[in-house]
């Protein structure tokens, strides 16, 4: 691998993997999603210092080019991070279902207390 | 209330309606004229016009949800304040009137009398005497479809997979209130899960009407979701466990 390309690659495995840590450290991005994150720098990072594993993978995977390797697996983590959100929103959904449900029980529910609290004798509370 | 005591079961009416302000009284005051003994609930989703103010207004209970938030979580929430009420039995209908609640009787007595789960109102039953439903060719093909399906693989007939006109036991609705239920879009899988999950379904003939002023809520590129959403959950429902849906069984705690 051509210095330049090498240096390159570590610069930004090395910006990526400290930018997402001070998102963690700052509490702007939580620890449950940045360790995907922190994954894909860090095997950036791993490739451009080894050169042999990212041949050895372009081998394996029957690919031509090594930076067709480094593509392929860009995209790949890229992926399984969109897969992580994807199945995140889901699991948001649900609960902003709930909690909207919910919400809507409990006005309902308020309402007809203060309604009996106005005229407690027009209403028999019949509660389980 | 008075008429709640001669029949000793808590019946619940809820009622799901988006932008219905048109109709709901309408279809409220014919609830009250067939089947005055029932509780009536409107669950407001999330409406921008008055349909909350015309149903508080024509005396009935009405939850409104924060935003609008679609058909089968609206009918959802229905279905825990029932759970939560304490009723016995549970019917749905929709607010736009195509659902007459001249049936209603018939789909009460039918969970009632303990002869069925889930009584689903069909506009298409072999029997209906009184046929006004007359839908497009694409709704019918969708239907015919689903329903042709649903029959196979629950071996019993079902003309009218799509039909939200139902009455159910509180058994089955503390299975229309779970995490189970598929919220977006409820309809031919329900009746699936609901087979796997030992419930037993049948289908009364209803008086269905044509909706007049509506845009459908299978419209634009609605229709092609549905299909594809259909075919997806009721082939995952079919790969599931049964015991998972079967709220009955419960989780066994060491």
């Amino acid at each position: 691998m051509p210095i330049k390309q090498k240096i390159f690659a570590i610069v930004i495995s090395l910006f990526l993997l400290f930018f997402i840590i001070e998102l963690v450290r700052r509490k702007k991005l939580r620890e449950e999603y940045s360790w995907l994150w922190l994954l894909t720098g860090s095997i950036i990072l791993i490739l451009a210092l080894w050169y042999d594993l990212l041949q050895g993978i372009t081998r394996l995977i029957g690919a031509r080019l090594p930076t067709s390797t480094l593509f392929f697996l860009g995209l790949f983590f890229l992926i399984l991070i969109a897969i992580q959100f994807s199945v995140k929103m889901s699991a948001l959904f649900t609960q902003v279902k709930n909690l909207a449900q919910e919400n809507g029980l409990l006005k309902q529910r308020i309402e007809e207390l203060e309604r009996e609290d106005y005229s407690p004798n027009e209403h028999e509370s019949k509660e389980s | 209330m008075k008429d709640t005591l001669n029949k000793a079961a808590k019946i619940l009416t809820i009622i799901p309606a988006l932008n219905e302000e048109c109709t709901i009284a309408q279809v409220i005051s014919g609830i009250k004229a067939h089947a005055p003994y029932c509780d009536i609930l409107v669950i407001d989703d999330g409406s921008s016009d008055a349909t909350a103010l015309r149903a508080r207004a024509a005396g009935v209970k009405v939850i409104r949800l924060p935003f609008n938030m679609g058909y089968g979580i609206a009918l959802q929430t229905g279905y825990k304040y029932a759970l939560e009420k304490g009723y016995h039995y549970v019917v749905q209908l929709d607010g736009d009137g195509q659902h007459d609640p001249l049936s209603l009787e018939e789909l009460i007595e039918a969970v009632r009398s303990g002869e069925t789960d889930v009584a689903i109102g069909s506009r298409f039953s072999n029997n209906n005497q009184e046929y006004t439903y007359k839908a497009g060719w694409m709704k019918r093909t969708g239907i015919l479809l689903f329903s042709a399906i649903t029959s196979l693989i629950i071996k019993q007939r079902v003309s009218d997979p799509t039909s939200g006109y139902q009455a159910i036991t509180r058994k089955a609705a503390q299975f229309y209130a779970s995490e189970a239920y598929p919220c977006d879009y409820p309809d031919a899988d329900v009746i699936i899960m609901l087979n796997r999950a030992g419930f037993r379904i049948k289908e009364i003939p209803v008086v269905m009407h044509q909706n007049k002023n509506k845009k459908s809520m299978h419209s634009g590129m609605k229709p092609l979701y549905y299909v594809f959403k259909m075919f997806l959950s009721i082939f995952l429902t079919l790969l599931r466990k049964r015991e998972l849906l079967n709220q009955e069984s419960g989780r066994v705690c060491p």
